[in-house]
C-alpha cells in the first residue's frame, strides 16, 4: 500500500499534487482538492492510484484532477474530472460512468414549509405512487420507436413539446437539455429496448426525490438572482439519470473500446480504462450514443418535474403554476462533453470527462442561463437524506484549474455492508421520522445504505472547493421528505 | 456444488463464485447477483426463461451471461433463483427459474444495475474454477 502522504505534494491548505514521476507512463501530474481531515478519508482506499491512472490516457491536458468527494470507482474515479484534447486525445465511456448523464434537478415552489409540514406524509406517499422507483421500476410511458428517436435526439425539449412541462424548464438546464450531434444511429437495439419504458423513473441505490426547505442562505445576492425567498420556503430535489438506456450504452461502449484500444495501441492499466481516439470511428460512434443517452436523461428529469408538478398539485388543490413550480436548474455530473477552454493564454478544444463532477461556469459564460449570467450557474450538490444538500455558484477561479468543474455530492465512506452492520437494529425511517424527515422507500431494509454514516459531511466537501474559489456556497436545504429506490 | 461469496467495493459490491466446473461457476455468479437484489429462498423458480450468450473470452462470456438476466429482470420483471448452465464452443445456453418480483415476499435490496469490469476475473483455482465479478449498484 502506498504512502500518500509521502508522495502528495502540498501545495496549499486545499490543493495537493501527485507529481507526473509517481508512476511511469502518467502525461500530468494529478491535483486532489481536499483539507487535511478530508485527505485523510480519502488516502484510506486507492483511489488516488485510479487518478494516477487517468493521468496516463493519451491527450490529457493540464492535471488529472480529484474532487473532495472522490471515492474508489471502476477504472476511473467517481469525483474525477479529465480533459483529454479533441485533436490527440481519448474518449472513455469508463470516465462518464454507466449512469450517463446521472444529474440533479431542483423545482422550486412559494410554499413554506409551515403550509407543507401537516400534510408531508400525504405527499410523500403522492409522490411515492407517481414517480416509480426501485427494482424493475416502469415508467407510464412506453415510447415507440420513432418518440425514442425523438427523446434521444432533442431531449427535453421534445418532452415539452409532449406537453410534459413548461417551456421555461428548457432555458434553467444545462445545455438546454439537449447535446446537438446524438445518433440513434450508434444505440442498440438492446439499449432501445431497456429504455421504451423507463422514462419517468428514478431508479435506485443512491438516487433520491426530496421535497426540502430552503435551510440557511449564505449569499443573499446570489440566492435573489436565483429566485431563492427566505428560509422556510420549500424546494424539489431529485437526483437520477438515463437508467437501464444509458447503462446499456455505457456496456455496449465497453466492449467496442476494449477491441479499439488494442487497434489503437493504446496500453491501459486498467481494461476499465478502455478508450478510442475522439477523432476515431469508434470515438465518433461513442459520443453520438452517449450524447443520444445524455438526452434521455434530460427527458426523464423533465418527465419526472411534470409528475412532480402533478402530485403538488393533487395534494395542495392547486396548480403549479399557482405554486411557482419553476425550475431552478438542472445539471449533469456523469458526461463528457466537448468545450472550448483557455488553456495558458490559448483557446483549445477539448473534451471535458467529468464523472462525479458537476459543472460550475462563472458569471458571463455564455452557457449559463441570461437570467443567471450575471452571477454565476447554478451548481447542485446533494448531501444525504439525513442532514443536509447546497446549492452552490460556479467561479471563474474553476476556469483556471478544473475546466469549470466542481464536486457533486458528498462521497460514500461506509460500503453498504459496513453501513448496515453500524446501523444494525437501528429503524433509520423511524429514526428519521423522529427528526421530522418522512421517508418511503422501496427497499426499506436498504435505507442503512444510505444513511447519514454511509456518507461524508457534505458541507466539508462544499467547504474545500468554496475556500479554494471554485464554487461558492450560495444557500442549504434540508430534507423535509424522502423518496428512495 | 458450487457456492459464492459477497464481497464489498465501497459503493457497489461483488461476487466470488467458485466451482469444479465452469457451468457451476456460471450458476453460482449468477447466484450471487440475485442474492444482492432479493432474499434468494424467497424466490419459488416457478417461470422459466433460456438464455443464450457469447463472448470473446471467459469473462466476457461470464459478463454478457450475467447482463442476459438482468435484462430479463428489467423488461419482465422476474427475478431468479435456480439456474443451469451449459457451455459449449465458447457458447453458453442457459436456462433461469424464478418469478416476477414481489416486493412484500422477496425483501428487496440493492438493485444491480450493470456488471463492470473492474477487476474481472475467471481463473482455473483449486482444481476447479473461480470468478470474480463487480457490479454497479
Amino acid at each position: 500500500m502506498t504512502d500518500w502522504r509521502k508522495v502528495l505534494e502540498r501545495v496549499d491548505e486545499y490543493r495537493w499534487e501527485l507529481p507526473v514521476t509517481y508512476k511511469a507512463g502518467m502525461l500530468v501530474p494529478a491535483r486532489v482538492y481536499a483539507d487535511e481531515a478530508l485527505l485523510d478519508v480519502l488516502l484510506e482506499e486507492q483511489a488516488l492510484e485510479q487518478v494516477a491512472n487517468v493521468a496516463m490516457l493519451p491527450g490529457i491536458v493540464w492535471r488529472s484532477l480529484a474532487m473532495p468527494d472522490i471515492h474508489w470507482g471502476y477504472g476511473f474515479p467517481i469525483g474525477g474530472v479529465a480533459a483529454m484534447r479533441v485533436a490527440d486525445g481519448v474518449i472513455s465511456p469508463g470516465g462518464v460512468g454507466f449512469d450517463i448523464n446521472c444529474g440533479t434537478r431542483i423545482l422550486k415552489t412559494n410554499l413554506t414549509y409551515d403550509e407543507v409540514a401537516p400534510r408531508m406524509v400525504e405527499l410523500v406517499n403522492q409522490l411515492f405512487r407517481d414517480v416509480p422507483a426501485g427494482l424493475g421500476g416502469k415508467g407510464p410511458l412506453t415510447l415507440d420507436d420513432a418518440e425514442l428517436d425523438q427523446v434521444m435526439l432533442r431531449g427535453s425539449s421534445w418532452m415539452v413539446e409532449q406537453g410534459y412541462g413548461w417551456p421555461d424548464d428548457i432555458e434553467v438546464t444545462e445545455s438546454r437539455g439537449a447535446l446537438a450531434g446524438a445518433d440513434p444511429g450508434a444505440v442498440s437495439a438492446r439499449a432501445r429496448l431497456r429504455g421504451h419504458s423507463q422514462l419517468g423513473t428514478l431508479g435506485a441505490g443512491n438516487h433520491f426525490l426530496e421535497v426540502q426547505a430552503l435551510d440557511e442562505v449564505y449569499d443573499r445576492q446570489v440566492a435573489d438572482a436565483f429566485g431563492l425567498g427566505e428560509p422556510g420556503q420549500v424546494l424539489i430535489f431529485f437526483h437520477c439519470g438515463s437508467r437501464g438506456f444509458g447503462h446499456q450504452v455505457c456496456q455496449d461502449y465497453l466492449d467496442v473500446m476494449e477491441t479499439a484500444s488494442t487497434r489503437y495501441g493504446i496500453s491501459l492499466p486498467d481494461k476499465q480504462l478502455a478508450c478510442a481516439p475522439i477523432n476515431s470511428d469508434e470515438g465518433r460512434s461513442y459520443i453520438g450514443a452517449m450524447n443520444a443517452a445524455a438526452n434521455y436523461a434530460w427527458a426523464n428529469r423533465q418527465y419526472i418535474a411534470y409528475w412532480v408538478r402533478r402530485s403538488f398539485a393533487k395534494v395542495f388543490d392547486r396548480s403549479a403554476e399557482e405554486m411557482g413550480m419553476h425550475m431552478l436548474y438542472d445539471v449533469a455530473h456523469n458526461i463528457a462533453k466537448i468545450e472550448k477552454h483557455v488553456f495558458e493564454g490559448n483557446e483549445i478544444e477539448v473534451c471535458v470527462h467529468r464523472k462525479g463532477a458537476t459543472r460550475a461556469f462563472p458569471a458571463g459564460h455564455p452557457e449559463v442561463p441570461e437570467r443567471y449570467r450575471s452571477v454565476g450557474q447554478p451548481v447542485l450538490i446533494p448531501g444525504d437524506m439525513g442532514r443536509y444538500s447546497f446549492l452552490c455558484v460556479g467561479l471563474e477561479q474553476a476556469m483556471h484549474e478544473t475546466w469549470g468543474s466542481t464536486c457533486h455530492g458528498a462521497g460514500r465512506i461506509r460500503s453498504r455492508h459496513e453501513a448496515k452492520r453500524v446501523l444494525k437494529g437501528v429503524d433509520v425511517a423511524r429514526r428519521l421520522a423522529e427528526a421530522g424527515i418522512i421517508v418511503r422507500a422501496h427497499n426499506r431494509s436498504a435505507l442503512a445504505e444510505e444513511a447519514s454514516e454511509a456518507y461524508k459531511d457534505v458541507a466539508n466537501v462544499v467547504s474545500v472547493l468554496d475556500s479554494a474559489g471554485i464554487a461558492r456556497r450560495v444557500a442549504r436545504m434540508r430534507p423535509l421528505g424522502v423518496i428512495k429506490g | 456444488m458450487g457456492s459464492f461469496e459477497v464481497f464489498e467495493h465501497t459503493a457497489d459490491a461483488g461476487v466470488i463464485a467458485e466451482g469444479r466446473t465452469l457451468p457451476e461457476v456460471f450458476v453460482e455468479a449468477a447466484k450471487g447477483m440475485y442474492s444482492l437484489m432479493v432474499s434468494l429462498p424467497t424466490v419459488r423458480p416457478d417461470l422459466r426463461r433460456e438464455v443464450d450468450a457469447e463472448g470473446n473470452d471467459l469473462e466476457h462470456l461470464l459478463t454478457n451471461w450475467l447482463l442476459e438476466l438482468l435484462m430479463l429482470t428489467e423488461t419482465e420483471g422476474l427475478v431468479f433463483s435456480e439456474f443451469h448452465v451449459s457451455i459449449a464452443d465458447g457458447k453458453l445456453h442457459g436456462v433461469a427459474g424464478g418469478e416476477s418480483l414481489d416486493e412484500a415476499r422477496h425483501d428487496p435490496q440493492a438493485v444491480v444495475k450493470g456488471v463492470t469490469r473492474h477487476l474481472l476475473s475467471v481463473e482455473p483455482a483449486d482444481g476447479g474454477y473461480r470468478a470474480r465479478v463487480i457490479f454497479d449498484l
